[in-house]
């Protein structure tokens, strides 16, 4: 995983709320077997729109987007953070995220960042108003810059350091693994198994 | 203080707990699908690393499989890959797989319980974000992504935050035509996609304790639409006697332990939920969404809300979106509107008992001429149980379809999509904008009140026939 320690970029709005993963990417999308070129199926659906803001020519360098509350809900298809990244977006910042979502952005390395709504709002303006507004997103000093405006935000220290450091979580759980083998050794006898096959 | 139901289970299964690190918690069972395991098995073969726990891993295509001619090649070359790279993955790391054809293939929630390897107490896992429904049986059960899955596959945990709790009270008595599946939609209703966001749910109360298993997994299944990872139930004779008769249940003195052991999985009385929601079963009557999200639902009897009366600006943007995707207009009587496709299936509503009450409603009368039926079980097992009771006849008899088992519109990955514009009364979890088909309308609706929207071609329960 590429370390994150801080990105600067311009933003997309997206004035919508509850877009869920299969909004991000439907599932006709999802046969592949590799991780990239996913970004041709990143909000498919709306994308016919000439409207939508994707498709707009002001926000085509976007790589932070910032979305409405409940970003992320549904369906688990990593293929939605997949599809972002392979877009080319590096954060996303919204009021409310999904659980697994945001954990799925977190194992990948696509910082998801909680503002309030208000903040959201005011992002909006500004960004509506002066689409190549830059802003800059800073993991060490947990702020978000625009405009001559700094705002922080929270985000637990593990993660944080984890991004940083740019650490995949399966490394990290091999060096507690014994511990794995000590649990393991004091499990119930009637526990399931899927093997041999009955 | 007491602890609730899931910080039981979450205690029993941390491996290592270090101030400011996540837990790292064990996982009893690993389920596995076509879709979301591909880039897993890529991982692990790029770091040299093995399953570590084969035995406690199982797989089943179910995703993106037809629902026709399953003896003969899968049309779709894409699907076709996927489905055959499920095959190789799990043939190279040796893990037990339920292919196309094989009597226990189906949608992985339906296998799970099945199968009997979806006990009490266990924490169990999938690519798949209605694993949650592995709940209904006193089970730690929720969704992952595909960098979790490969967690699982190398090490069988997952370092993970332990959520806040919340109870979901429901008391009282579901009236004749109420099901488990208005329970859920009105709860999702009352607190939101939102609503559920970082917590467990536990199900409790006496409308609850009254539910079959299949209820009951109806009910865990669409905790995730409410932004729970996972919703569970305390575990108690019903589900007993339901895993007692299953193939992987314990045995002899391992039955004995298990009993034991299951029992203690209550929640304690002295115990306190972060938070509390209380619904009343009394009151509650078929419900049916309206929106493009799980949230948007009503009962039957109400009309199409109007936008403006949401004081939310929120709620008012996502409501005026949603109809106009939905092409409703504010005040139309629900039960006015005409539907063209009906879909009986899915891990919400796609078991045997969800069959039969759909059949019973149905039997012995036709289908709506202008509605097409759509009955996909969901599984193989479910599908020959059905024959054996003549339920494919019933459906068939009526001018249904009669499937084979997958996900199919659910999702609408295989070839069971609505066209653009069709709109659907679907037993499934999601009314998503183009989630059963790209342009396509979705009603979510429990087996009776689609199987009498069959039988009118609007929406209808029972009771309206």
């Amino acid at each position: 995983m590429e370390k994150f320690i801080n990105h600067t970029g311009s933003a997309l709005p997206l004035r919508r709320s509850n877009v869920d993963t299969d909004q991000i990417i439907p599932a006709v999308y999802l046969k592949r077997i590799t991780k990239n070129g996913f970004e041709d199926g990143l909000f498919a659906a709306w994308r016919n729109d000439p409207s939508f803001e994707l498709n707009q020519p002001q926000y085509k360098k976007a790589s932070i987007l910032v979305a409405g509350p409940d970003f992320g809900t549904g369906s688990s298809r990593e293929h939605a953070v997949w599809a972002l990244q392979n877009y080319g977006f590096k954060v996303v910042l919204s009021s409310r995220f999904a659980d697994i979502f945001r954990g799925n952005s977190q194992k990948m390395g696509l910082l998801t960042v909680i503002l309030t709504q208000e903040e959201i709002e005011q992002i909006w303006q500004v960004v509506e108003s002066k689409p190549d507004t830059q802003i800059t997103v800073d993991l060490a000093s947990k702020t978000i810059t625009y405009g001559g405006k700094t705002l922080s935000f929270a985000i637990d220290d593990y993660t944080r350091w984890r991004l940083m450091e740019g650490l995949d979580d399966i490394g990290l759980t091999f060096t507690k693994i014994d511990a794995v083998t000590t649990f393991e050794e004091k499990r119930a006898s009637f526990k399931p198994k899927t093997l041999p096959i009955k | 203080m007491g602890k609730t139901l899931a910080e039981k289970i979450w205690a029993e299964h941390v491996v290592s707990a270090t101030a400011g690190e996540p837990d790292l918690l064990y996982i009893d069972l690993h389920l596995i699908h076509e879709v979301t395991s591909p880039q897993a098995f890529d991982g692990l073969r790029l770091a040299n690393r093995k399953v570590r726990r084969a035995d406690l891993t199982i797989a089943t295509e179910d995703h993106n499989v037809p629902t026709l001619n399953i003896d003969k090649p899968i049309a779709d070359p894409i699907s076709k890959l996927q489905v055959d790279t499920l095959r190789k993955n799990c043939a190279e790391f040796g893990v037990r797989l339920h292919s196309l054809g094989d009597v226990e293939q189906g949608i992985v929630h339906v296998v799970g319980p099945q199968l009997g390897i979806t006990q009490p107490g266990m924490t169990i896992v999938c690519g798949d974000s209605h694993t949650s429904t592995h709940g209904a049986f006193g089970a730690l059960a929720f969704g992952i992504g595909t960098s979790e899955v490969e967690h699982v596959l190398a090490t069988q945990t997952l370092p993970l935050i332990r959520p806040k709790t919340m109870a979901i009270n429901v008391d009282g008595t579901l009236k004749a035509g109420v099901t488990s599946k208005d329970i859920i939609l009105a709860v999702i209703a009352k607190i939101g996609t939102g609503g559920g966001q970082g917590y467990i749910l536990e199900y409790r109360g006496s409308a609850i304790r009254a539910l079959s298993m299949e209820a009951r997994m109806t009910i865990c299944n669409m905790s995730i639409e409410a932004g729970a990872r996972a919703g569970l139930i305390a575990p108690d004779q019903t589900t007993f006697d339901y895993v007692q008769s299953k193939p992987h249940a314990p045995t002899g003195a391992d039955w004995d332990a298990a009993l034991t052991y299951w029992k203690t999985l209550t929640t304690d009385a002295d115990a306190k939920f972060d938070k509390e929601v209380n619904l009343n079963a009394d009151e509650l009557a078929p419900f049916v969404t309206w929106g493009t999200n799980p949230g948007q639902g009503l009962p039957l009897t109400s009309s199409v809300p109007n936008p403006a009366d949401f004081a939310n600006a929120e709620d008012r943007g996502a409501a005026e979106r949603a109809l106009e995707y939905m092409d409703l207009k504010p005040g139309t009587p629900l039960k006015s509107i005409k539907v063209d496709t009906i879909f009986l299936g899915s891990c919400t509503n796609g078991r045997i008992e969800d069959l039969r009450s759909a059949a019973s409603i149905i039997k012995g009368k036709k289908i709506a001429s202008s509605v097409r039926l759509l009955v996909v079980p969901g599984s193989a097992r479910v599908r020959l149980q059905a024959e054996s009771e003549g339920l494919d006849k019933v459906f068939l008899d009526a001018g249904g379809e009669w499937r084979s088992a997958g996900c199919s519109m659910c999702l609408g990955m295989n070839p069971d999509q609505l066209k653009p514009g069709e709109r659907a009364a679907s037993t499934s979890n999601r009314n998503f904008e183009g989630r059963q088909g790209k342009g396509g309308r979705t009603h979510l609706v429990s087996p009776l009140v689609a199987a009498a929207t069959a039988l009118k071609g609007t929406l209808a329960s029972p009771a309206d026939l």
